[in-house]
């Protein structure tokens, strides 16, 4: 039950493909995205994590330097959970590869019922979908809105400052 | 404001300086609190700062019965629409406060989802700089907009941007005027 | 295509963003008397709160499916807040990042910045000084205290007790006055950097906070003698909107609403982090899980907030305020008028920033709302690839439903005060 393996551990043994890693102390582990919502399952089931912190995603398009894991394949979208064990006071990071093709990975929605609305965000500012998901639509922009803005490619972060009656750049 | 029938004299001209004063005097604002700003609205409003002897510690959630619309607060591409509506909805003379620079200019988010400046949407009155303005930034602004009300210079400069929200008021002979002519005219 | 275009475009358009549609109803024939058409067949309204409404929450909408008074259902929908921060995140150098995360939560501004600059540290592997670590838990604690007077404030003003307002902002502004004393601003203070603070504590900072304490302990203890034991208070708070620590842990949720439902879980304590192992206080928290709780937990975190502002003030230690790693720290200002050096080193700093080493990390403190997180992806540049912050009021939304659900509609009020929720952190 996790007293003698860390859930990292655990979560390398059962799961194939998976591979752990430590990020400045923080125990991290990569998973292939077929496993995402068996993984957090057995976490909270077997591992005693009571609670799912956060779920995000990350947009390597641009990325200059980019950490290498042994035995991950880097894609270009990155969907990140964090959870939290209140009995053994311990977190864990499960980061799942997302390629741009194919962008899906299955919802925790089954699992923790808290992981509703930041799906949504991500599904929103991301454009990644989680199958599963009982009311996966936009939550933060309108829902006329074209295009995921939290995507590299997607909008600029910056739009030129307007000055009313200004002629333009010169 | 429907006066434009009365021959303008001494009488009329005091008249209006009252219809001034009580605008100035009582100038409620709607509660239209967005982001940080707010808060430093609450503040001019409690006791420290204290609104009410300006009149103004009533803020009314309905627009009908509000005079001015303090935008405090970055405003959204999802609010914006939020925003025009409520400003439709109240009635003139109505005056419009952008605080800080989120509403005046989009401030320090220059990026997709803010609007850069409330003045895309509704016409302001007087710009409050800050980030947030403090308590006494804002009622510098306000004081500066009862200024402008007591002068009459706002609706003077309203009639010549063509702004007020373009109402026109039909006299008692049927004839529509606008109502940002100012009586004396 | 601007954006400036889309928005008139918007604009011409009424918003029917979540509209939903009534359900056909019967022809009424304007004549009064009873309409048996109508009676008894559950027929439900839904109602539209917000997002203009006058509660003080921000730019919150509520929609509602009524059954007479009692709320069938109840959907939070946000996003009228929704700043961009996260991406503007990605093009800010670290040095600029606290002030674009300051704006998330812009009642407990410290707390943001705090969040960041650990993660940041994180990913540098960079350790800050005493003096620094025992300043910035002070101010933490601080603006814990201001968050809650303000929620005090708020409350109070929402369930009817609308002195309250006056009362809580009584004390708020001596708090917020001494923060102008340290750090320059009331709010949005930017003075959490990567590296230690902006600046050290001025001269005469001691008597400042302390007699700030005292007044705030007064004001503490005329809100308790006012509100705790009013029939009225009571009778609109007890019960209502009542949360199960299942519940909590199911919707993630985080802070004083956890702590209201029996669980004791406060991050100063369970994970500490700047030196809160080193002071005494209490984790509040109680049994009922309902709305009196979760007001009561907030009075008593203000006491308990001040216990450890005594304890800073006591115990400060001496030393540098920030570290002396020319990397992240500026050179001191007067420096900059002697060496050419310090000038080339602050305008590097100032311009282009710092580099921090790739990777990823999640720093989380207790803000007055809950767990309130940072994730940092950076990629050996000067700007982060990913700045996500884990709001917590974004996590305690999704309590809504659950407690307003088979209440009356004069709660939904008092149930969304309660969770206090802070729409800049909910939309960022």
């Amino acid at each position: 039950m996790g007293a003698s393996t860390t859930p990292s551990d655990a979560l390398v043994a059962r799961f194939e493909g998976s591979v752990a890693h430590e990020s400045h102390g923080q125990s991290v582990v990569y998973l292939d995205r077929a496993h995402l919502a068996d993984a957090v399952a057995y976490l909270r089931a077997e591992e005693e994590f009571s609670m799912l912190l956060d779920v995000t995603a990350v947009d390597h398009l641009r990325d200059v330097d980019r950490i290498v894991v042994d035995g991950v394949t880097p894609e270009r979208f990155e969907v990140v959970v964090s959870l939290i064990s209140h009995p053994r006071v311990l977190r864990q990071r499960i980061i799942v590869e997302v390629p741009e093709s194919d962008p899906s990975v299955p919802s925790l929605t089954g699992v923790f019922a808290g992981a509703a609305f930041p799906e949504r965000e991500v599904y929103d500012l991301m454009g990644i979908e989680f199958t599963g998901h009982p009311d996966l639509t936009r939550i933060l922009m309108p829902d006329d809105w074209v295009g995921h803005p939290l995507r590299k490619d997607d909008l600029p972060a910056r739009v030129p400052v307007t000055f009313k009656g200004d002629p333009g750049p010169r | 404001m429907g006066m434009e029938q009365i021959g303008h004299n001494f009488l009329t001209g005091q008249l209006e300086d009252l219809v001034k004063w009580a605008r100035r005097r009582s100038m409620w604002p709607a509660t239209f609190g967005l982001a940080c700003c707010a808060i430093e609205m609450m503040g001019t409003g409690a006791a420290h700062y204290d609104l009410a002897r300006y009149g103004m510690e009533v803020f009314r959630a309905s627009p009908r019965v509000a005079d001015l619309m303090i935008v405090s607060g970055r405003v959204s591409q999802k609010m914006a629409p939020v925003l025009r509506q409520v400003y439709d909805q109240m009635v003139e003379p109505k005056w419009v406060i952008s605080m800080g620079v989120c509403a005046s200019s989009g401030g320090m988010f220059n990026n997709y989802a803010i609007v850069q400046g409330v003045d895309q949407i509704v016409p302001v009155d007087v710009y409050v700089p800050g980030c947030p303005p403090g308590p006494e930034t804002l009622m510098h602004g306000i004081l500066h907009l009862h200024e402008l009300v007591r002068t009459g210079e706002i609706m003077q400069r309203r009639a010549a941007n063509g702004g007020g929200a373009g109402l026109e008021v039909p006299q008692m002979d049927g004839t529509p005027v606008s109502i940002t002519t100012p009586a004396s005219a | 295509m601007t954006h400036i275009e889309d928005t008139f475009e918007r604009l011409e358009h009424q918003t029917s963003e979540g509209a939903q549609e009534l359900k056909a109803h019967h022809e009424i024939v304007v004549a009064g008397g009873p309409w048996p058409e109508l009676e008894g067949e559950g027929q439900t309204m839904i109602i539209n709160m917000g997002p203009s409404h006058p509660s003080t929450h921000g730019v919150l909408r509520i929609m509602m499916e009524l059954d007479g008074e009692t709320v069938v259902r109840a959907k939070p929908i946000i996003g009228y807040l929704h700043t961009g921060m996260e991406k503007t995140g990605e093009e800010l150098t670290y040095v600029q990042g606290g002030t674009n995360v300051t704006r998330m939560d812009y009642l407990s501004p410290l707390s943001n910045e705090l969040v960041f600059a650990t993660a940041v540290e994180q990913l540098l592997d960079l350790e800050v000084p005493e003096r620094a670590v025992w300043m910035r838990m002070m101010l933490a604690e601080l603006n814990r205290i201001s968050s809650h007077l303000l929620f005090q404030a708020t409350n109070g003003m929402d369930i009817g007790a609308v002195s309250m307002m006056i009362f809580g902002w009584r004390e708020r502004e001596e708090v917020l006055r001494v923060l102008e004393l340290i750090t320059g601003l009331r709010m949005n203070h930017n003075f959490i950097r990567v590296g230690g603070l902006a600046a050290d504590l001025p001269d005469g900072w001691q008597d400042a906070i302390l007699e700030v304490c005292d007044i705030v302990e007064a004001g503490v203890a005329d809100y308790d003698t006012i509100l705790s034991e009013n029939p009225i208070w009571q009778e609109r708070l007890m019960g209502v909107g009542v949360l199960t620590t299942q519940q909590c842990l199911d919707l993630s949720i985080t802070g004083p609403l956890l702590r209201s439902t029996g669980y004791p879980w406060d991050l100063r304590k369970a994970q500490p982090y700047l030196a809160y192992d080193q002071v005494e206080f209490d984790v509040i928290y109680t049994d009922n899980g309902d709305c009196y709780d979760r007001y009561r937990i907030r009075l008593y975190e203000i006491l308990e907030s001040v216990r450890i502002v005594r304890q800073c003030v006591a115990r400060m230690p001496g030393g540098d305020y920030r570290v002396q790693d020319k990397k992240v720290t500026p050179p001191p200002r007067a420096r900059i008028d002697e060496s050419m050096e310090a000038l080339i080193h602050h305008f590097k700093l100032f311009t282009e920033g710092f580099r921090v080493p790739a990777g990823e990390t999640y720093a989380a403190i207790e803000s007055p709302r809950g767990e309130i997180g940072c994730y940092v992806v950076s990629d050996g540049t000067g700007k982060p690839v990913r700045m996500h912050v884990r709001g917590p009021s974004f996590y305690n939304l999704q309590a809504m439903s659950p407690m307003m659900e088979n209440r009356l509609v004069a709660d939904a009020v008092a149930i969304i005060s309660t969770v206090d929720p802070i729409m800049g952190e909910v939309d960022r």
